[in-house]
Formats: C-alpha cells, structure tokens, sequence
C-alpha cells in the first residue's frame, strides 16, 4: 500500500510558491521606494531609543512618511508587548 | 540624436551581455548605425561575446581621462557595418567612471549614432547606476527564477529614481521586460514561472522572450553575437525583440513547449 501511495502522489509545483513568495517580496520593495535615504537608519535609532523603556521586537516598529502638497507628516507606529503599562 | 538604451539587471549571470550583443548587432543588421559601450570596468566580458577582444587597445576609461580620443578606441565590428564596440577597461577600478566623463562620451556618440547601448555591470552600485544615468529606455533583463525577478524590480526602483530623467522630472525611461533562459517544458510541469506570472508581478511591457539554448553558449564560444545564428530559436527570438524596439509588432514566440515528432528525435533535430 505504501508503494501505491508513494506512486499516486502528486509533487508539488513549485512555480506557484515562487509566485506567491515574490508578490510578498515585491510589495515591500515598492512600499520602501521613494523614501529619503535616511529612513532605515531613522528607524533604526528609533528602536534602540524605545528599547531603552521598553522591551519590543524588530518588528514592532513602523514608520511611514506621507506627503500631503505642502508638508510631509511622519507616523510612527510602536506596538508594545502585552502587559507593559500604558 | 541617438536614443541611449542601458541593459540591465541587478543579478549577474543572467544574459545582460549576451542580450546587449544580440541586440546590438540585430540594431546595426537592421540599418542603424549603432555603438555598444561595456561599462563593466574591471571585469570586461563584451568584447569576448563579440569576438573583438584581440581588437582591443583602448578603452572607456582610457577616453574618459583623456590619454585617447574616441575614435582611437572604438572598435568596428567585422560582421556588420555600423556597428561598433566601445569596451570596458579590465585593469583600473570602477571609480575611474565619472559622471560627466560618460556625459561627455555619450554626447559625442550621440551626434553620430542611432542607437548607444550601455551594457551595465550587475548589482546596483556605482557603475550599474552610471551606465542607466543617461538612459532613455531601459531593457531590464530577467530568468524566470525567484532572485532575478526580485532584483528586477530593485533595479526598476533605480530607474525611476536615481537616473537624469527621474531627477529632471522628465518623461520617465521606458522600461522594456526581456526574459531570458526560459524553458516552456519546465513552466509546463509547474516548476518554472511563466511569462504571465512575471510580467504581473514587475508590471512592464514584455519586449521578448529568449528560450534556453544550446546557441547562447555556441555563440560566445565563437564570439559571433547569437544573433548571427539566425536559424536557431535563439537568434530568432532576438531578431523578433530588436524588431519591437524599433516599434514592429511581432508575435510571440517560443514560449509554449514543442513536442518533438518521433522523426525530429530519430534523425538529429539536435541543432536548434
């Protein structure tokens, strides 16, 4: 029976899961495009500042830069743990 | 004035020379009078898949910082009239680029040439974004393989921002999707993207597409651009990408699989 199984099995495409895993990829490239050169590091410094309070993962930290015709409003997004006060 | 056409990537390996030669050269068999500049420096390759590097004796880098005059260090090809080979320098460092000694080059070219082709060195430092600085249009050069798309779509970020046209806020570059080494039985089997899938993801016109075959390695064996070849699917599907960069409308082909007829597998069929 295990024969038969291993004969009937179907492999699995690959093609598609590339698909998938570039449509992921690609988005957050472009989100990135555009912004000024020093936004990484900008958010990178900013981690390390709220890390001095605060306990969060590499993830927890969003930065968007809007620009509206004449002023740029930059948002800062921190999701802290569970449990920290607030 | 010549219309500036840098091929590019991002990722090595995946046919830039062989595609900037190919189309190089079916842009001079064509009747325009064009000029392929190498801007790999360091790591010369196009007068290889040309067949010129014994032609070689100055360079890019050499009429930049003026020991040579343009017309001393551009090679004319042997096959094909107009066209002409403008090699990479293989011993100095890539800063020995500047930005205003390429201007300087391509606006001198441009006064006698149809077409300048910028073959640009992979990655995205230095000297791939010099060789798309003063592009007009752009051929971005992909496999259907995960890495090279991805890196497409970096070097398609590049292109709208880091070259004249995007700091001028001029007419963008008119970005053209060229893919190479595809293989229509590995996308038939589900283990190779196909040409639909991406398209859609970088979101650019299809300028053509090259199969996998035995002709690209034949060529640069010999140093005869693919094009040359012109019974192998290869050179064919060149042939059709030169005519839609000049603005023919031609279909696509070799993008679905072929079974070979028992006939074709019994008496050769080998060359294609």
């Amino acid at each position: 029976m295990k024969l038969l199984e291993f004969l009937k099995r179907e492999r699995k495409k690959s093609a598609p899961v590339a698909k998938e895993r570039l449509q992921i990829i690609v988005a957050h490239q472009r989100s990135q495009r555009g912004r000024p050169d020093y936004m990484p590091m900008l958010e990178r410094e900013l981690l390390e500042v709220i890390r001095r309070y605060v306990q969060v993962d590499d993830d927890a930290i969003n930065i968007n830069l809007d620009s509206e015709d004449n002023c740029s409003v930059l948002e800062l997004n921190v999701t802290l743990p569970k449990g920290s006060p607030g | 004035m010549a219309k500036i056409i840098v091929v590019t990537s991002g990722k090595g390996g995946v046919g830039k020379t062989t595609s900037a030669a190919a189309i190089a050269t079916g842009l001079a068999l064509r009747g325009n009078k064009t000029v392929v500049i190498d801007f790999d420096v360091g790591l010369r390759n196009l007068d290889l898949i040309m067949g010129c590097e014994r032609r070689v004796v100055y360079d890019l880098v050499n009429v930049i910082q003026g020991e040579a005059g343009l017309s001393q260090a551009l090679i004319r090809d042997k096959r094909v009239d107009n066209l002409h080979i403008l090699p990479a320098s293989q011993t100095r460092d890539k800063e020995a680029l500047t930005q205003e000694g390429v201007e300087k080059v391509l606006d001198t070219l441009s006064k006698d040439f149809d077409y300048i082709l910028c073959d640009s060195p992979a990655g995205i430092e230095g000297g791939a974004q010099l060789a798309m600085y003063f592009a007009d249009e752009a051929i971005v050069v992909t496999n259907p393989e995960i890495s090279s798309v991805r890196d497409s779509d970096r070097i398609l970020g590049l292109l709208a921002s880091k070259t004249r046209r995007a700091e001028r806020g001029e007419d963008p570059i008119n970005e053209h999707l060229l893919i190479t080494r595809y293989n229509p039985l590995r996308v038939d089997t589900g283990d190779m993207l196909n040409l639909e899938d991406i398209r859609e993801i970088l979101a650019i016109n299809l300028i053509g597409l090259i199969p996998e075959s035995e002709a690209v390695l034949r060529a640069s064996n010999q140093g005869v651009p693919v094009t040359h070849d012109a019974v192998s699917d290869a050179g064919q599907a060149y042939a059709d990408t030169v005519s839609r960069l000049i603005g023919e409308e031609v279909p696509l082909r070799f993008h679905e699989y072929q079974k070979k007829s028992l006939l074709s597998r019994m008496f050769g069929g080998g060359r294609r």
